[in-house]
């Protein structure tokens, strides 16, 4: 059973990069917004989302008046 | 031909159609129906920007566009004055980033509508919005768009962005949220691995486990459970530091202590060489008191957060009026006694009095009500409320922190922290309950490490843990606060938080009758006419005279005459009495009965019983009676009926002569009626009740009867927003509105009800819990589970009071 000596090690290992990611994801803000990715998954987008280059876009928007 | 099959309401915002109307927008590949050029045109951003499936997401019917004068361009634009973009703008270099409110949010589908509305606009790098505080984030490149231009096009597809710059509290609350949230997931992280040694030691326990390998155990346990004890445990240990050295015992001293005996005697046991470790308890209990604890802060600060939107839907910008100039500016820079410009469907940005023009303004912000106020000259409007009809001048008179919704928010505040007896009571109980404890603990230690040496620890442990009276201080607070928010909602604005449990209990309520259970405002019962000439030039002659007066009569009098050509001349107006002047070579007045006859000695019989009475008359006879009645607000008889039902006595306590009070009273079935009556009269009769061991409560009319106000057991005072700040009493009533009344007492009962059922379940849960743990049947993580779950349960009762989310506050 020496094997412990080695694997529990390593397991503290990976704990400490775990808990360094918990650390970033609450700085960054991730626990912020707890509803919305339920929506998200719903919407379905297919990836068109955002580009900003205007060959993308389906039609034009009427905004830009000014 | 589709026009007659679809039923005729605009498949955007649900409103009828007009039958004139021909506003259509082709939404995948199907025509629908709009009712007006708003819905048109919003109908079309969102379909040539590619979003037409927001149609098939959305759960609710849609606010149309604000169209896109040339002035809200100019408001927009101010947007871009980088004074102003310093509180709620990031820059770094070309890229710019900023926290916008939306409002108009009403499901899921708008914010999907909305990210992708404005990530398609070119410059716009990234957009996020948070589903539970409608909150944008946006990034843009400076070159390429401005803040305007992203606004613009929010506004566009019918929504509204306000700049999101959070008060210095709303900060501190999120800072502190984030670092209880890190606090929690290490000691869920190093907990969970705590555990997993914990069930090998256990089972080393069991079957037997070589010493070397189970001493190597144990040290890896201290070694995973000291960040929990010095990081995660810090803030129990904090708190339980600042009673002790106050010399009292509070809520965290028997789990700090429980804490830091299992972690030495387990270091002592390390040490020694023998014995048993209990780093896992040690997990057990910080994790689930800290669970607990982020829910609880979570839950409350739903609360606040509702009333936080409320100051953040403030328009950022005002119109000034310098000199006959209009100038945009923002309205941190508005000053008191400036002049304003408000247009129909603008924002007030700050309290004032009109000085030029004439509109019905939209208080619901503020009172719950959505039917607008007439306002005209002289009157005072707030901050917060929304101008309908037509332009207003307003002389500024409040600003920011002074205005009256920022006292409304104090106010609500402070009731929220105010303690009512039962809670005062909770609260020294839980004191002399954790001394108690820490007693029954010793003792526990004392009797057990002779009876059962190896499970003293534990057991001591199970018992310090497992009796938190954290159900006990948490059940009232969290209670109160919530049901304050629903009733602010509903438009009870509640100034004393104890008064919402003296409502419950009450058993008597008194009314005034005049502005509170009737309008307040009288309307013409009856018109007789007296002489020979003709009715309706009675009528406008009537109207014509009481044009210069300014008593609510004189309005009644005035309403439904269409105006004929009268010509008046000599006007002589005596407040409170009433006119005279002189018409087609005549003199003529209208006034009442004592009026008629002290000018022309004229007189008629007596039938103040039927009403108020006023007399139409010219020098030699009369020629009309206007007899007038007070009518009785809507919601008065539902009030009246449900507190019957409820075994509530009613009385009517009025300063009116019998005959009208006997009325109204036979009209709502009032048994006990008091009429012609003082303040001090019906003071005297309020104690007369109290005396007889009634709880009272007063619903009045706030200003008139102040004293009588203050003897009640809850005061209830009919309250406009402009006064509500002068009324000392206990709850006022925003929108005058009765039925809100009705909502509020049975959110009243229901409030006592939970915090009753949260104390019932406090104590009976310590009672049953204390005697496991004193026997030693409670392991110490049964006991950590319990506690913390006992407290969520507590809380999540008190929540059922919160209010419904609705478009407006949640």
């Amino acid at each position: 059973m020496e094997i412990i000596y080695l694997l529990i090690p390593l397991s503290i290992l990976i704990l400490i990069g775990i808990v360094w990611v918990l650390m970033w994801a609450v700085r960054s803000g991730q626990f912020d917004d707890m509803e919305g990715p339920a929506y998200r998954v719903l919407q379905d987008d297919d990836g068109i989302i955002k580009t900003n280059k205007p060959e993308d876009k389906p039609g034009h928007t009427e905004t830009k008046d000014s | 031909m589709q026009n007659s099959e679809l039923s005729s309401s605009c498949f955007h915002c649900g409103l009828p159609v007009p039958d004139d109307a021909r506003f259509e927008v082709v939404i995948n590949e199907k025509t629908r129906p709009m009712c007006c050029p708003g819905c048109e045109a919003v109908a079309k951003a969102i379909v040539d920007s590619g979003n037409s499936r927001f149609y098939d997401m959305r759960e609710d019917k849609q606010a149309t566009a604000i169209p896109l004068i040339p002035e809200f361009l100019q408001q927009t634009a101010v947007y871009d004055h980088p004074d102003i973009q310093k509180s709620f703008v990031n820059h770094n270099g070309e890229v710019s980033e900023a926290s916008l409110i939306l409002e108009g949010i009403s499901c899921a589908a708008c914010i999907w509508l909305n990210e992708q509305h404005i990530a398609q606009l070119p410059g716009v790098l990234s957009v996020n919005i948070n589903y539970s505080n409608h909150r944008a984030t946006v990034r843009w490149d400076n070159d390429s768009i401005k803040l305007s231009e992203i606004l613009q096009a929010i506004a566009a597809i019918g929504y509204q962005a306000h700049p999101y710059s959070p008060e210095r509290q709303q900060e501190v609350f999120e800072a502190e949220r984030r670092t209880q949230l890190k606090r929690l997931g290490i000691a869920g992280l190093f907990g969970m691995q705590v555990m997993m040694i914990a069930i090998a030691l256990y089972a080393g326990d069991f079957s037997g486990m070589e010493l070397e390998y189970e001493s190597f155990l144990n040290k890896v346990s201290w070694l995973l459970a000291t960040p929990i004890v010095f990081y995660s445990a810090v803030p129990l240990f904090r708190s339980a530091w600042r009673d002790l050295s106050q010399f009292s015992v509070g809520m965290d001293v028997p789990v700090a202590l429980g804490i830091t005996i299992a972690y030495s005697a387990s270091i002592y046991a390390i040490i020694k060489g023998e014995g048993y470790v209990y780093f896992d308890s040690v997990a057990m209990f910080v994790f689930l008191l800290l669970g607990s604890r982020y829910f609880e802060l979570i839950a409350r600060k739903k609360g606040v957060e509702a009333a936080e939107k409320l100051m953040q839907m403030q328009p950022a910008t005002a119109t000034r009026i310098v000199d006959s100039e209009h100038q945009v500016i923002p309205v941190v820079e508005l000053n008191q006694n400036d002049t304003i410009m408000v247009k129909a469907g603008e924002t007030l940005p700050a309290d004032g009095y009109i000085v030029e023009g004439g509109s019905s303004v939209d208080e619901s912000l503020l009172t719950g009500e959505f039917d607008p106020v007439t306002k005209v000259v002289g009157d005072k409007v707030i901050a917060g409320s929304v101008n309908v009809e037509s332009p207003l001048i307003v002389c500024v008179s409040n600003v920011g922190t002074e205005t009256i919704m920022a006292g409304i928010l104090r106010l609500l505040d402070n009731a929220q922290n105010d303690k009512p007896p039962i809670t005062l009571l909770a609260d020294r109980a839980a004191r002399y309950f954790v001394f108690g404890v820490l007693i029954i603990a010793a003792a526990v230690a004392m009797y057990w490490s002779n009876a059962a040496p190896d499970f003293w620890l534990p057991i001591t442990l199970s018992v310090l843990v497992v009796s938190c009276p954290c159900a006990l201080s948490l059940a009232t607070p969290a209670a109160i606060s919530a049901a304050s928010t629903h009733l602010l909602q509903i438009g009870l604005l509640v100034t004393r938080g104890r008064a919402i449990e003296a409502l419950a209990a009450a058993d008597l309520f008194a009314f005034d009758k005049t502005g509170t259970l009737t309008k307040g405002k009288p309307v013409v019962d009856r018109v007789e006419n007296l002489s020979s000439e003709n009715e309706t030039q009675l009528l406008q002659l009537a109207a014509a005279l009481e044009r210069y007066s300014e008593h609510p009569i004189a309005k009644a009098i005035q309403q439904n005459v269409s105006m004929g050509k009268i010509d008046l001349t000599e006007v002589v107006n005596i407040p409170g009495q009433g006119v005279h002047a002189v018409w087609q070579g005549n003199q003529v007045a209208i006034g009442s009965r004592k009026f008629i006859k002290d000018l022309f000695a004229l007189d008629v019989d007596d039938q103040g019983a039927n009403g108020t009475e006023v007399l139409l008359a010219d020098k030699s006879r009369l020629l009309a009676r206007f007899t007038l009645r007070d009518v009785v607000r809507s919601g008065a008889q539902a009030l009246l009926n449900d507190l019957t039902d409820k075994q509530v006595d009613i009385a009517l306590l009025t300063g009116d002569n019998a005959a009208s009070a006997q009325k109204i009273a036979d009209e709502l079935k009032i048994s006990k009626l008091f009429t012609e009556m003082s303040p001090e009269d019906k003071l005297k009769q309020l104690q007369a009740f109290q005396q007889q061991g009634r709880r009272v409560v007063m619903v009045g009319d706030g200003i008139n009867d102040a004293p009588v106000l203050a003897g009640a057991d809850v005061s209830i005072a009919m309250g406009n927003a402009s006064e509500l700040l002068h009324l000392g009493s206990d709850m006022v009533l925003l929108n005058e509105n009765l039925q809100s009344l009705n909502r509020g007492v049975k959110i009243s009962t229901k409030t006592l009800k939970i915090i009753r059922q949260n104390i019932t379940w406090a104590i009976g849960y310590n009672l049953v819990a204390l005697p496991l743990a004193v026997s030693g049947n409670l392991s110490p993580w049964m006991a950590a589970l319990g506690m913390s779950l006992s407290s969520l349960l507590v809380v999540a009762n008190a929540l059922r009071l919160s209010p419904q989310k609705t478009h407006k506050l949640g």
